[in-house]
């Protein structure tokens, strides 16, 4: 079981690669379950379901690898999904 | 001596490589791939075993050859064994969906598929034969396996009108077109192109675009025919501009042709500041329109880099006009697409099929050698598109009808308005909504759609109405199985009815205005 917070997340990335399992721990850049095309409508969907902009330097593989960190990323723009 | 002119006009695409890098560059470095790297020699090698490894296989003259593979110097070998082998070669996406792919491979026909031991199982389920398909492997080995006059007889065979390939496209009856290019129309581009912009093979090529595009036919032709160096970028990279520009960086690339999108990003998060890129001198961009206030900031960035607007739906070969950056234009002023490229005539017809006067809007048709030779196996819509010149009625002349809309603005300069219809630029990928309904109508429970798309944001929103609750995810998994991701909508939004104009239609107006 996922924390509730980290569940949120899992969830918006199911909606966008519903094929993938995003609590299984794997690294979803490294392993391509997430490509360019994702990431732009991953952005959209989080942008948009906690109303803020996420900085274009805050757009690298490092803060989209797995469910802590988009949290940890969340967290920074005062999100607490 | 009787003749003292030169009669070898150039008739096959394949001599921009045996007259320039082969023998001028053959120890040089032509591509770079993250894991490996290839000489001209190398590259010209294995090509040459790939066409006769093709000719093993009776292949008929001409034939299309389809290419599975990833982007990455083998995909090049093959389609230069094809050339070798008098062949047309026709590069796939290798990650569209099953469907889409066994619908393109059943309208071309292809004899023989190239691709590699890991991807032949997707074309075995797609139910092609194993006998259809060539392992680019046995190719890719130092050891010459090919007879020289063997290959030259039957090359010999091709004229300058025969395919050279065939690149596809969305269409809107859900079906996409093979667009069929000669090799004379590459020539007349590739000629037009190394000349007016003085390619002397120093480039380094940061190569972004997939290779069943059209961009790629600049890029691999530049570095046949002079001996630049074409890197390519890793695909992940397109999503992480911090990280794409520090490859450019650490590569020294010279020469970008790309689609505005990521460019776009990359100015508008203010990224250029960090970044010297000193080595970057031409970047060519096309296939959306490039917003001029995000252009101006990378020309204020770069200011020793040379930019080019370029023109051209892929039924030409690569592009038919330019617009050379060469004055300051305003954040607010639209960028043209500029003036026709060489040898090539553009057409604005207004609505009468007469040619536009003054600033009149009409149709861009283009008229030359380099318009494509139609859609491979599809009479039906390559006469819709491909017609008679209404301005000649002397004698058959095809133009090709484009569906966007322009204008001459006072400086002669060409406009783009529009479109005819309902075909999007969506990063830099060419789509017709018309498909992506198509698709999501055979989704079961949905009733009745519309697919809008909203430029500034680049969201293509898919509107629907279902006796159902569907979520994003059983959207999208749904929709995947008969269209690319890029052609996958970015939001979906289901509605009791779509709204209705007064005659009954669909109002796309009101929903593309729409914040969904």
């Amino acid at each position: 079981m996922l924390e509730p917070k980290l569940q949120k997340i899992a969830d918006l990335l199911q909606g966008i690669r519903p094929e993938f399992d995003f609590s299984n721990g794997a690294n979803f850049i490294a392993t391509g379950m997430l490509d360019s095309f994702d990431m732009i409508t991953l952005v959209d969907t989080l942008d948009k379901t906690y109303g803020i902009s996420i900085d274009g330097e805050d757009i690298v593989p490092e803060h989209f690898g797995g469910l802590s960190a988009i949290a940890a990323l969340l967290g920074r723009y005062g999100v607490r999904p | 001596m009787l003749l003292d002119f030169d009669l070898d006009m150039q008739i096959n695409a394949l001599e921009y490589f045996e007259q320039g890098a082969l023998p001028k560059h053959r120890h040089k470095v032509a591509v770079i791939e993250p894991a490996a790297r290839y000489t001209f020699g190398e590259i010209d090698a294995f090509a040459r075993n790939c066409a006769a490894a093709i000719l093993a296989h009776d292949v008929p003259l001409n034939a299309p050859i389809a290419v599975l593979l990833p982007k990455s110097a083998a995909t090049i070998v093959a389609d230069l064994g094809i050339v070798y082998c008098g062949n047309a070669y026709a590069n796939l996406d290798l990650k569209s969906p099953p469907e889409r792919l066994k619908a393109i491979l059943n309208n071309l026909g292809a004899a023989l598929i190239i691709t590699a031991a890991e991807h032949a199982p997707l074309l075995m389920r797609l139910g092609v034969q194993a006998e259809r398909l060539l392992m680019i492997e046995t190719a890719m080995t130092e050891r010459p396996a090919y007879d020289e006059a063997r290959l030259r007889a039957r090359r010999d065979r091709v004229i300058d009108t025969d395919p050279l390939c065939i690149i596809h496209t969305s269409g809107s009856t859900g079906t996409p077109k093979g667009v069929a290019l000669n090799h004379r129309s590459t020539i007349d581009f590739m000629d037009w192109v190394l000349q007016r912009f003085e390619f002397d093979g120093s480039e380094i090529v940061g190569s972004l675009s997939p290779f069943y595009f059209d961009i790629y036919t600049l890029e691999l032709y530049l570095c046949l025919a002079k001996g630049a160096t074409l890197v390519i970028i890793p695909e992940q990279l397109a999503a992480f501009p911090v990280k794409l520009l520090e490859f450019l960086e650490a590569e020294s690339v010279s020469f970008i042709f790309w689609v505005p999108t990521v460019m776009v990003n990359i100015a508008n998060q203010q990224l250029l500041p960090k970044f010297s890129l000193r080595a970057l001198r031409r970047v060519f961009f096309a296939g959306e329109v490039f917003p001029t206030k995000a252009l101006n900031e990378w020309r204020r960035r770069l200011p020793q880099a040379q930019f080019v607007n370029l023109y051209g739906p892929i039924e030409i070969s690569v592009d038919c006009t330019y617009f050379i950056l060469d004055r300051e234009m305003a954040d607010d002023e639209k960028l043209p697409i500029g003036f026709a490229c060489r040898n090539t005539d553009i057409l604005i017809l207004n609505d009468r099929d007469q040619a536009a006067e003054g600033a009149e809007h009409g149709e861009l048709c283009v008229r030359g050698s380099s318009i494509a030779l139609g859609y491979w196996n599809d009479p039906q819509r390559t006469a819709r598109a491909f017609v008679q010149n209404p301005l000649n009625p002397h004698y058959p002349e095809w133009i090709y009808r484009t569906g966007d809309i322009v204008y001459r603005n006072e400086r002669g300069e060409i406009m783009i308005v529009g479109r005819k219809d309902f075909q999007i630029k969506h990063m830099g990928y060419r789509i017709e909504l018309g498909e992506i309904e198509h698709a999501a109508l055979r989704i079961p429970g949905i009733e009745n759609v519309c697919a809008v798309y909203q430029a500034e944001k680049k969201i293509i929103t898919l509107y629907f109405e279902s006796g159902r609750e569907l979520s994003d995810a059983q959207l999208r998994e749904q929709l995947a199985a008969f269209l690319p991701k890029y052609m996958l909508p970015t939001r979906f939004h289901r509605l009791g009815q779509l709204p209705r104009n007064p005659n009954g239609k669909i109002d796309r107006n009101l929903l593309a205005t729409r914040d969904a």
